[in-house]
C-alpha cells in the first residue's frame, strides 16, 4: 500500500466516520437523557435514504402512511396513557402533534413528489416524514416504561428494531436504492481527489455538531436536556418533565438519523436492512465513549470509519468482524479493576 | 444420626424448585408425567400431519436453547444476544467433524459440547465482567462477528455451508425422518429440563439465583460471583450447543443464516413471552412463537403480496407490549388460571448435623482480639471518610459503633467486611492480616455479616436465602447437583437453615417468599442467614431498624445468647437504647476519627460525645 491508496482510505474512513459520528452523537444523546440504549437508530437512516430515493424517481414514498399509522398509534397511546389526567388543551396538543402534523406532511409530499421537486425540497421532505417517527416511536414503545431497567429498555429497543426493520421490507421491498450525489465536483488537493459529496458530508457533520453544540450551551430547552441526562430526579424537582426532553431526545434521533440516511445515500446502496449496520457501527463509538461522553463518541467514530477503511482493504470479508470487536478490548479495558458493581435488577 | 434425605422427595422437590409447579405433592409428580405421556404418544396420532411434527420438533431444539436463558437471563440476570452463536458452534462443529472426517454423530456429540463450551468459556471470561447494559451489547458484537467469521471461512464452507451430514443411528436404525428424531428432540428437552431444575434446586443454583439478589450479598458468604456467571453462561451455552448439534442431523446442511443476530434475537423473545423465571415458561414461549412465526409466515405474505422475514413486524410489538403489560411472561399467568399456588419445601429435621466450617489455628485459639483494626484510612479523592481509625473487638465481646450520620460508620463497615479497599492501614481477624481482602476471602474466616439496606435474593423463599449463608460448608458442585449426588449435604444445609431460622423465631415463615415478610423480619433473616455461616464474628449493620419494640428485645436477647456462646459481635446501630443496654464497649466515630470509646456508662457521660450528639447542650 503506498501513500496514495493509503490517502483515498483514510478519506473514506474520515467520510463515513463523520456519519457515524452523527449516529453515535444521537445514540449518547438518547441514552444520557431517556437510559434507552436506541438500537433502532440505524433504522432511521435506511428510512431517510431510500425515502429519498423514492422522492427522485417522482415517487410518492410509502412511508408517509407510516408516519401516519405511528401518529395515530401514538395518540392513542398517550390519550390511553393519560386517561385520567386528560384536558382539553392537552387532547389538542396531541391531535395537534401527532395527527394533524403527519397529516400536512404526508399532503405535502403527496402534491409535491410527482412533481420532481429540487432536491433540497426533496431532502427537506425526507426530514419531515421521518423525524416525527422518533417521538412517536418513544411514545408508544418507551414512555410506559420509563421506570424500567435499562436492560428491559434495551430489550424493548430491540424489539422496536424487530418491527421496524420488517416494516422496512415492507415499504420499500428488498432492492436496494442509491440517490444522486449533491454535488459531482471533485477537487484535487495535492495527490489526492476530493469528491463535492464528501464535502457535503464534512460540511454538513460539522454544522450539525456546532448547531447542538449551541443548542445545548444557549437554550433553555437544550439545559433542560443536559439536566435531565445529569439527574432524571433533580431535572423533575426543578420542573422539568422527563417525559418531554425525552420526546425531544427522540425527535433529535429521528432527524440524525433521516439526515445521516440522507447524505449516505450517494455513497453506497442502501437496503432496507442496511441502516442497522451502519448504527451499530455509531454503537462502537458510542460505546467506546462509555455512552457518555459526546467529543469521545466523535473521535472514536472517525477511528472506527478509518478501521473499517483500513479493514476493507487488507481483509475486506473481515471488516465487519474487525469493526464490531473493536469494541470488546475497549470494554474490557472500562471495566478493568473496576469495583464489584450491583446489576440493576428487571 | 439419622438417615439422609428421603428419595422420594427428591423428585418433588425437583419439579416444584421453581416454586411453581403444580398444587398437591401428588399432583405436582403427576402433571410431568400426564405431559411426557401425552408428548410420547403424539406421534403415534394416526393421520396427523408430518408437518405438525416437524413444527413440534423446532419447539423442541428452540426450547433447549430457551431454557438456558432461563438459567442465564431469567435466573442469573445477564441478558444475552449470542445464544445463536453457541447453536451455530454445537452445529457446525458436528457438520465438520462426521462430513470431514466420518465421525459417528454420537461420538461427535461431545466434541460438539466440548467446543460449544470451551468457546462460551472464552467468551465468558473477556465479556462477563462487563455489568448491566454493557453485557447484552457485546455479546451483540460477538454474534454478528461469529455470523462474518463463519460465512468468509473455507474450514466453515463461507456462506454456502457444509450439506450432506449424516443422521443419527441408534442401533443400525438412521433416525432421518421427522418422527424418530422427534423422540430424541425431546427426550433431550426432558433431560434438560431435569438438569436444569436439579441445578437451580442446588448448593450452586443458589449462588447462580442469590446473583440477581445482589453481589456485594452472594459474595459476603464466600460465593464467587464470577465464577457463578460463567457457569450460567458456559451452561446455557451447552443446551444451545446441544440444541445445535441435533438441528444439524435434523437438517442434515448447515449455514451461516440461522445462527444470526436475529436468531438470537428470537430465543430471547422466547424466554421473554413464556416467562424467564422458570424452565416451563421457556418451553411455552419456544412453543408459541413457533407457532406464531409458522402462522404468520403463511398468511403475511399474502397479505402484503410480497414474500420476507414479515413476522419480525409482529415479534417485535408483541415484545414491546409483552415488557409494558407482563413482563414476566406468561408462565405465571396460567399459573394464575390454573390457581396453581407456589410450592412448599419439604424440611429435613432429621438429616443430621451439617459439619462445622473448617476453622484456622487463629480462629481456635482463645486468646487475643477478634478483630483489631489499626490506622484503619479511606479517602475518596479530596474526603476523608475514615481517618486513622484504630479500635477491637475481643472474644466473646459486643461492641457497638456509634456516631452522628455521615460519620464513616457504614464506610468503616465496608472495610471491614472487604467490600471496598481502605486507602491504608491494616485489618486483622484472629491475628491474620485481612487488609484488602475480598468480601468472599474474610467470608472463609468466620465473618458473618448483615447488611443496612437488606440484601436477599427476591426470587428465593426464607429458608432458601438462608441456606446461602451455609455455602462455605457445602461443597457440591454443578455436576453433582444435576445428577442429585448432593442430596444428603443438601438436607443438611436446610436443617441446619431451619434451625438458624427456629432461632430468631421465624421457623413459620421459611417458605414464604423472602421479599414478602417485614422489612423488620427480613433484618432477622439475614441475622439467620449469617448464623448459617457458622461464624466466629458477626457484623451487623442496623440490625434494630424498623424492629418494634418487642422484636427489639427478642433480638438483644439472641445477641446475649449468642455472646454467650462464644461469639463476638460489632454492631452499627443508631437506637441508644438498644446499644447501651447491650454492647460491652461502644466506639464513637466523628468526622470520620475515633471520638471516644469506653463501657455505656463512660460514653453516656463522656463531655466529647455529648458535644457531638447534643450541640453541647450538657
Amino acid at each position: 500500500m503506498d501513500l496514495s491508496i493509503f490517502l483515498i482510505l483514510l478519506q473514506d474512513g474520515v467520510i463515513n466516520g463523520a456519519i457515524y459520528a452523527l449516529l453515535g452523537l444521537s445514540l449518547v444523546l438518547v441514552f444520557t437523557v431517556t437510559r434507552v440504549i436506541f438500537i433502532p437508530q440505524g433504522e432511521f437512516v435506511s428510512f431517510g435514504a431510500l425515502t429519498l430515493a423514492l422522492l427522485e424517481r417522482g415517487q410518492t414514498p410509502a412511508t408517509i402512511w407510516l408516519l401516519l399509522a405511528l401518529g395515530v398509534v401514538s395518540a392513542v397511546a398517550q390519550v390511553w396513557q393519560g386517561r385520567r389526567t386528560l384536558s382539553a388543551r392537552r387532547v389538542l396538543a396531541i391531535a395537534g402533534t401527532d395527527l394533524a402534523l403527519p397529516a400536512a406532511v404526508a399532503a405535502v409530499t403527496m402534491l409535491l413528489a410527482p412533481m420532481k421537486p429540487p432536491v433540497a425540497v426533496q431532502i427537506a421532505l425526507t426530514l419531515a416524514i421521518i423525524t416525527p417517527m422518533g417521538p412517536y416511536i418513544y411514545r408508544m414503545a418507551f414512555q410506559p416504561l420509563a421506570e424500567a431497567s435499562t436492560l428491559v429498555l434495551l430489550i424493548a429497543a430491540i424489539g422496536v428494531h424487530l418491527a421496524l426493520t420488517g416494516l422496512g421490507l415492507v415499504f420499500f421491498g428488498a432492492e436496494g436504492s442509491r440517490t444522486e450525489p449533491f454535488s459531482s465536483a471533485m477537487f484535487e488537493i495535492g495527490s489526492l481527489l476530493v469528491s463535492g459529496q464528501s464535502l457535503w458530508i464534512m460540511g454538513v457533520t460539522a454544522a450539525l455538531v456546532a448547531a447542538l453544540g449551541a443548542f445545548f450551551e444557549l437554550t433553555l430547552t437544550g439545559k433542560a436536556l443536559r439536566a435531565t441526562a445529569v439527574n432524571r430526579l433533580g431535572a423533575r424537582l426543578v420542573g422539568i418533565a422527563p417525559s418531554m426532553s425525552s420526546a425531544i431526545a427522540f425527535t433529535l434521533a429521528g432527524f440524525i438519523g433521516a439526515l445521516s440516511g440522507v447524505l449516505v445515500s450517494p455513497l453506497t446502496t442502501i437496503y432496507y436492512d442496511t441502516g442497522f449496520l451502519i448504527g451499530l457501527k455509531g454503537f462502537v463509538a458510542a460505546i467506546i465513549a462509555g455512552l457518555a461522553s459526546y467529543p469521545i463518541a466523535g473521535a472514536a467514530a472517525i477511528l472506527v470509519g478509518v478501521v473499517e477503511a483500513l479493514a476493507s482493504f487488507w481483509a475486506s470479508s473481515f471488516k465487519e468482524v474487525i469493526v464490531f470487536l473493536i469494541i470488546i478490548p475497549v470494554l474490557l479495558w472500562r471495566t478493568w479493576g473496576a469495583p464489584v458493581v450491583e446489576e440493576d435488577d428487571h | 444420626m439419622s438417615t439422609p434425605a428421603p428419595i422420594n422427595n427428591a423428585a418433588a422437590d425437583a419439579i416444584s424448585s421453581d416454586g411453581r409447579a403444580p398444587g398437591g405433592r401428588g399432583l405436582r409428580l403427576v402433571a410431568p408425567l400426564a405431559a411426557l405421556a401425552v408428548c410420547a404418544l403424539i406421534p403415534l396420532v394416526p393421520g396427523l400431519p408430518q408437518f405438525w411434527i416437524t413444527l413440534l420438533n423446532y419447539i423442541g431444539l428452540y426450547a433447549l436453547v430457551a431454557i438456558g436463558l432461563v438459567v442465564l437471563t431469567g435466573v442469573g440476570g445477564m441478558t444475552s444476544f449470542g445464544q445463536a452463536m453457541f447453536v451455530g458452534a454445537g452445529a457446525y462443529t458436528t457438520a465438520i467433524l462426521t462430513t470431514r472426517y466420518g465421525v459417528n454423530p454420537w461420538l461427535a456429540l461431545p466434541a460438539a459440547l466440548a467446543v460449544t463450551g470451551v468457546f462460551a468459556w472464552g467468551v465468558g471470561a473477556v465479556t462477563l465482567r462487563l455489568s448491566g447494559h454493557y453485557l447484552p451489547l457485546a455479546t451483540i458484537a460477538w454474534n454478528i462477528s461469529f455470523f462474518y467469521i463463519v460465512g468468509n471461512l473455507d474450514i466453515f464452507a463461507k456462506f454456502d455451508g457444509i450439506s450432506g451430514i449424516p443422521p443419527i443411528a441408534v442401533g443400525g436404525f438412521a433416525l432421518s425422518d421427522g418422527p424418530s428424531l422427534y423422540y430424541l428432540i425431546w427426550g433431550a428437552v426432558a433431560l434438560a429440563v431435569i438438569a436444569t431444575l436439579n441445578l437451580l434446586d442446588s448448593r450452586v443454583g443458589r449462588a447462580i439465583r442469590a446473583l440477581r439478589g445482589g453481589v456485594v450479598a452472594a459474595e459476603s458468604f464466600g460465593v464467587d460471583t464470577g465464577r457463578a456467571r460463567i457457569l450460567a453462561f458456559v451452561y446455557a451455552a451447552l443446551l444451545a450447543g446441544l440444541s445445535g448439534w441435533l438441528y444439524a442431523h435434523l437438517q442434515r446442511a448447515v449455514n451461516p443464516s440461522p445462527f444470526g443476530l436475529n436468531a438470537s434475537i428470537e430465543y430471547l423473545l422466547m424466554a421473554v413471552v413464556g416467562g424467564a423465571g422458570s424452565v416451563w415458561g421457556a418451553i411455552l414461549g419456544a412453543g408459541l412463537v413457533t407457532i406464531i412465526r409458522d402462522q404468520l409466515q403463511d398468511w403475511l405474505p399474502w397479505l402484503i403480496g410480497a414474500r420476507g422475514n414479515f413476522e419480525a413486524i409482529a415479534f417485535g410489538v408483541i415484545l414491546v407490549l409483552l415488557l409494558q403489560t407482563a413482563r414476566d411472561g406468561l408462565w405465571p399467568h396460567v399459573l394464575r388460571l390454573c390457581n396453581v399456588r407456589p410450592a412448599t419445601r419439604g424440611h429435613h429435621a432429621e438429616a443430621g448435623q451439617l459439619a462445622p466450617r473448617a476453622r484456622s489455628a487463629g480462629e481456635q485459639r482463645a486468646d487475643g482480639p477478634v478483630l483489631a483494626v489499626a490506622d484503619l484510612r479511606k479517602q475518596f479523592g479530596g474526603l476523608v471518610a475514615v481517618n486513622d481509625l484504630s479500635f477491637v473487638v475481643g472474644r466473646g465481646e459486643i461492641v457497638g459503633l456509634i456516631g452522628p450520620n455521615g460519620a464513616g460508620k457504614s464506610t468503616t463497615f465496608d472495610l471491614v467486611t472487604g467490600v471496598t479497599p481502605p486507602t491504608s492501614g491494616d485489618i486483622r481477624y484472629f491475628g491474620e492480616n485481612a487488609t484488602g481482602e475480598r468480601a468472599r476471602v474474610i467470608a472463609r474466616r468466620g465473618v458473618a455479616r448483615t447488611f443496612q439496606h437488606v440484601r436477599l435474593a427476591a426470587g428465593m423463599s426464607v429458608i432458601e436465602n438462608v441456606a446461602l449463608g451455609a455455602h462455605l460448608r457445602g461443597h457440591a458442585g454443578p455436576v453433582g447437583a444435576i445428577l442429585r449426588l448432593d442430596r444428603a449435604e443438601e438436607a443438611r444445609i436446610f436443617a441446619e437453615a431451619h434451625r438458624q431460622l427456629g432461632r430468631v423465631g421465624l421457623a413459620d415463615l421459611a417458605d414464604r417468599p423472602a421479599v414478602s415478610l417485614a422489612l423488620g423480619q427480613q433484618r432477622i433473616v439475614e441475622i439467620a442467614r449469617a448464623l448459617c455461616l457458622d461464624p466466629s464474628m458477626l457484623l451487623l449493620d442496623e440490625p434494630a431498624a424498623g424492629l418494634r419494640h418487642r422484636e427489639k428485645k427478642q433480638l438483644a436477647a439472641l445477641l446475649r445468647q449468642l455472646r454467650g456462646e462464644g461469639l463476638s459481635i460489632l454492631l452499627v446501630e443508631h437506637d441508644m437504647d438498644f446499644v447501651m443496654g447491650l454492647t460491652d464497649r461502644l466506639v464513637v466515630m466523628e468526622f470520620g476519627s475515633r471520638l471516644a470509646e469506653g463501657t455505656p456508662e463512660e460514653i453516656r457521660n463522656n463531655p466529647a460525645v455529648l458535644e457531638a450528639y447534643l450541640g453541647g447542650v450538657a
